[in-house]
């Protein structure tokens, strides 16, 4: 730190020539020290490798790119998942099918607690295994009541089902009026004409105000740079879907689209023991879920009066 | 124009000079700040290369300290309009030299404020996603979009009106009314603008009972312009000490005045909110009962909320009492007015969103070191441009920084720089 000196009290009119060298030595001194300072501060972003390259710096927003301009960031994606994970991903664009809207219905009476829709999913997906994401929070509630305040979320008694509790697996509700698409500053995260709302990892610029705004706590955030083991990366990606995320943005179920768009049902569907779980198109009336919403006596939309109207139906079986 | 051109940028330089000149409590009290912002960087460097999880927010608690900074601030940054306002439009001679302290204070507070906001974004280096014709701002849906239009503009409309009225100042020259006071007016406007957006930014979320209430609104109004003028008060009585500036306790009672009526309806609201959510017994009042009396066994805010309660209550106390005329009481006051909002309208205002999540689940937050030294950085950068705006504007206002002194080198300032450094 400059200590002052006689020169700087403005009674004491330098001679021009030998002082002005002292200053010139005390100002290369001081910013010598500051530069130094500074650097050293800033040591620990020699660390940062592979935060940001000029392609994905430049990389355009997901509905401004051309269908070219796509296929360039899929191969990309392609080339940095295989650097990484040593696999050589398929990556895909798969749009909105005409004519399809999927709605998600859970039956609360079959539902075991198991959290293997947990598991499947995060398999599936590719979420972070350390630290660990989840899309799914399953709840164990006592039986006769829907307060969430109720809920516990870290039950784990030796076998379940449990005598006097049910459980209610939450997930992304696809909302049809949802907040988090809302309040996104940015418009990365939008929802698409078939009902489910997506992200665009590559446009996110991580200020998790979606994270406060979504009334069913089912979005994650990257707090760190995600860690998947090498093999257990599922290469069957989408580009809105199951593509490896990066630190700092967010993430959520979107109804597994790289499967629902390509004629399957989400994993957790496919592995749920009880068959409490019913995926489909709504459009279609010959579908199981258009079934279920015709003639189950009660279905519950959570938290319905805050007018999110989710895609997401708990029913019982009466 | 060529002349004009070259008159401004020898204005520039020898702002930018003075800035380094001081005698050894300057030299001291701005490298104790460089050292703090220092290691503010160093820790947000840390934050960079590993990512919001050095942090102690979690997919919980999702926003921290810095958002409770940054609310606190636009409130600060807001409240220059409570000096603007006496001046421009009640024509307060008291006021009037000073104005521009509180105006700069705004401009330091809105650059601490985008500071807040940048290091908690998880992808800074997609801050350009966010400029309109670049990026795809979310425009008019989201309120963050409302909140990166009118903080920016709330910087540009007081670095215009500050800029122009010193360089006026500067020249000795009669500040053209058409050039500055049509913007006065805007930016009067655009204060209560900055942090009703910002209230607005929980107020739309529907599914966080505990924001979601239209109270909020006014709440941060009120408390804005209680803790923004009392940190006022205090600034100028720090400039006055250290440059012997012109200003009179009549200026800091008028202020004091104004410190008053605002902590009396913030207390009011305060109880307005606490019978509501209290008394009716509903379901939605776990967050609330979280903060002022702990939930299911956890209660970290309780202390801290309650010591803001206790200093709010005694201040307004002192405020209603001629004791705090005197200045000595008045600082007093003044440092609980500020402490006890920054606590309400920080972490008060924002963990308890979060605390139980929409799914019931109690999780809580406490800052990291990492975190906090981030914080500490931040406001060390805040106070650090504070200092040099007024380094620059206090000699420019007392004619020492001129037009007609243009040849002297940045130490010597003519008489009243001689009169003053004698004197320390």
């Amino acid at each position: 730190m400059p200590l002052p000196d006689a020169s700087l009290h403005p009674d004491e009119t330098p001679a021009a020539a030998g002082m002005s060298r002292r200053s010139f030595l005390r100002t290369s001194a001081v910013l010598t020290t500051g530069l130094a300072a500074l650097a050293s501060s800033l040591r620990p972003l020699l660390e940062l490798d592979d935060y940001t390259t000029v392609q994905r710096f430049m990389q355009k927003y997901y509905k401004e790119m051309t269908p070219a301009d796509m296929a360039k960031v899929l191969k990309r994606i392609e080339d940095e998942v295989q650097k990484q994970y040593g696999i050589r991903p398929h990556v895909r664009d798969l749009k909105p099918m005409d004519g399809v809207q999927f709605v998600y219905c859970l039956n609360l009476t079959r539902c075991i607690g198991c959290r293997k829709c947990v598991h499947a999913c995060v398999a599936e997906n590719n979420q972070s295994r350390n630290p660990e994401i989840q899309y799914i929070r399953v709840l164990r509630m006592p039986h006769g009541s829907l307060d969430l305040d109720k809920a516990d979320h870290d039950y784990a008694p030796p076998t379940v089902p449990e005598k006097g509790y049910f459980y209610m697996p939450v997930q992304c509700q696809q909302c049809k009026n949802p907040p988090c698409v809302k309040v996104c500053p940015v418009h990365a995260t939008w929802q698409e004409t078939d009902g489910i709302t997506v992200i665009d990892y590559d446009w996110c610029i991580g200020c998790r105000y979606c994270e406060a705004a979504c009334p069913y706590w089912a979005r994650r955030f990257n707090f760190t740079k995600p860690e998947i083991p090498k093999d257990r990366l599922n290469p069957e990606m989408a580009y809105l879907g199951n593509r490896p995320r990066r630190q700092g943005v967010m993430e959520k179920c979107h109804f597994c689209i790289q499967r629902s768009r390509a004629g399957r049902m989400p994993a957790c569907h496919d592995v749920c023991p009880a068959g409490a779980r019913k995926f489909g198109n709504v459009l279609d009336p010959n579908s199981e879920v258009s079934y279920i919403l015709r003639n189950k006596r009660v279905f519950i939309q959570l938290k319905e009066e805050l007018g999110t109207s989710p895609r997401f139906f708990y029913y019982f079986d009466v | 124009m060529i002349r004009a051109t070259r008159n401004y940028l020898v204005f520039l330089r020898r702002c930018f000079a003075i800035a380094f000149v001081g005698d050894w409590r300057y030299y001291l009290w701005m490298g104790a700040l460089t050292v703090l912002v220092l290691l503010g960087l160093n820790a947000y460097a840390k934050q960079l290369v590993h990512g919001l999880i050095v942090t102690g927010m979690s997919d919980q608690v999702s926003w921290g300290v810095y958002i409770a900074n940054f609310t606190f601030l636009v409130g600060v940054a807001a409240a220059a309009v409570m000096m603007v306002i006496p001046v421009y439009i009640y024509d307060n001679e008291e006021l009037h030299d000073l104005v521009i302290f509180g105006e700069l204070l705004a401009v330091a507070a809105i650059l601490m404020c985008l500071a807040f906001v940048t290091v908690d974004l998880g992808r800074p280096d997609r801050f350009w996603h966010l400029i309109p014709g670049l990026g795809v701002l979310n425009f008019p849906a989201s309120m963050l979009s409302w909140d990166v239009i009118v903080l920016n503009g709330y910087l540009l409309l007081n670095l215009h009106i500050c800029g122009y009225l010193l360089y006026c100042r500067y020249q000795d020259k009669k500040p053209a009314k058409w050039f500055y006071i049509p913007f006065v007016f805007v930016a009067i406007v655009w204060a209560v603008s900055i942090h009703t957006v910002t209230a607005f930014l929980y107020v739309g979320l529907g599914g966080r009972p505990f924001w979601n209430s239209s109270i909020v609104g006014p709440r941060f109004l009120a408390s804005a312009f209680t803790a923004g003028p009392a940190l006022i008060i205090l600034a100028l009585q720090i400039i006055r000490r250290i440059t012997e500036y012109h200003i009179t306790n009549k200026a800091l009672l008028t202020l004091r005045a104004i410190v008053q009526v605002s902590m009396l309806i913030n207390v009011f609201l305060l109880a307005c909110e606490v019978f509501k959510e209290f008394y009716s017994g509903d379901l939605q009042v776990a967050s609330t009962r979280y903060l002022y009396l702990g939930f299911h066994g956890y209660h970290a805010l309780v202390p801290w909320i309650w010591t803001a309660i206790v200093f709010n209550l005694t201040a307004m106390f002192l405020l209603v009492l001629p004791l705090s005329r005197s200045l000595r009481w008045l600082n007093l006051t003044c440092v609980l007015c500020i402490v006890g909002i920054w606590i309400e309208k920080g972490m008060g205002l924002v963990i308890p969103g979060f605390i139980p999540t929409p799914l019931g689940q109690i999780v809580e937050y406490r800052p990291s070191l990492n975190e906090t030294l981030v914080c500490i950085g931040i406001w060390a950068f805040g106070l650090l441009c504070y200092t040099v705006f007024l380094r620059m504007a206090v000699p420019i206002m007392q004619g020492r920084l001129a037009r007609a002194n243009e040849d002297l080198p940045a130490g010597e300032l003519g008489p009243v720089a001689q009169a003053a450094s004698q004197h320390s």
